[in-house]
């Protein structure tokens, strides 16, 4: 059996390819793919503790961690939509400011 | 054995998100990511999680994946990161930070979370996942359904287009 560091670790180096993701790329839809690699990171993270502590609340966590991941894909993907409509560009350097 | 498949799962992790990193085109960056999603639910098998493995693949290599697809097809970026840098300092710095960021992870990790003796593995896979969500965390199993609704008419307000 693995032991669960292993899983840690690996979720550690996910996230940290998610975070430079997040900061290298200009392309919204590149950025919001590299929010769910943290995203999934965390789950393998919780999902592996919760293994260790031999209980399921980790596992009941990462559902909802998904459903969350779900709604916020969706609600950013439009808000990325309806940004292209308006500015008909799409790098997140240009998007300084809230007002359309 | 397991030893292999843990490190041919993980290389395919984080080989896949290097490819999602690196890949110029949006679309290759999606196909990435979905590898990616796919290799975290074989991981989630490993673990005995056979549920989330499940809905890990129905929500986000289905789903999630589908919706990016979708996203980059109606907007056709992918030339939008072409052109000088306007930021080029500032992402330079990224390299060093995120890699002090997993020293730290890996620091905060080493001191303690993995000392003593593990608790044996769980039985019961999905039944006790099912159990545990449909007793003890029954309301926030409910408001979940609230926040489903609020973001599908959030995205219908958000992209009606106004005459």
């Amino acid at each position: 059996m693995v032991p669960e560091s292993y899983y840690v670790a690996l979720s550690a180096v996910l996230f940290s390819m998610g975070v430079l993701g997040v900061l290298i790329r200009r392309d919204p839809l590149v950025i919001f793919m590299s929010i769910e690699l943290m995203l999934n990171a965390a789950n393998l993270a919780l999902v592996a503790l919760g293994q260790r502590h031999g209980t399921t609340d980790g596992q009941a966590l990462v559902f909802f961690v998904m459903c969350v991941a779900a709604a916020e894909v969706a609600v950013g993907l439009a808000i990325i939509v309806a940004i292209f409509r308006l500015r008909r560009r799409l790098s997140v350097d240009e998007l300084s400011t809230l007002r359309g | 054995m397991s030893f292999v498949t843990f490190f041919v799962l993980a290389a395919l992790a984080v080989g896949s998100a290097v490819g999602l990193l690196v890949r110029r085109n949006p679309i290759h960056g999606a196909l990435f990511l979905v590898v990616n999603l796919g290799t975290i639910a074989a991981l989630f098998l490993t673990l005995r999680a056979e549920f989330l493995a499940a809905v890990q693949v129905i929500v986000y290599a289905g789903a999630i994946a589908v919706l990016f697809v979708f996203a980059i097809m109606v907007l056709i970026p992918g030339k939008e990161e072409t052109g000088p840098d306007p930021l080029r300092g500032q992402r330079l710095l990224t390299v060093p930070v995120v890699t002090l960021l997993l020293v730290l992870l890996a620091l905060v990790l080493g001191s303690g979370t993995f000392q003593g003796p593990a608790k044996p593995p769980l039985a019961g896979g999905t039944e006790a996942v099912g159990r545990v969500l449909f007793t003890e965390y029954l309301f926030p199993f409910e408001v979940t359904s609230v926040l489903l609704l609020v973001a599908i008419v959030g995205v219908m307000a958000l992209t009606k287009r106004r005459a």
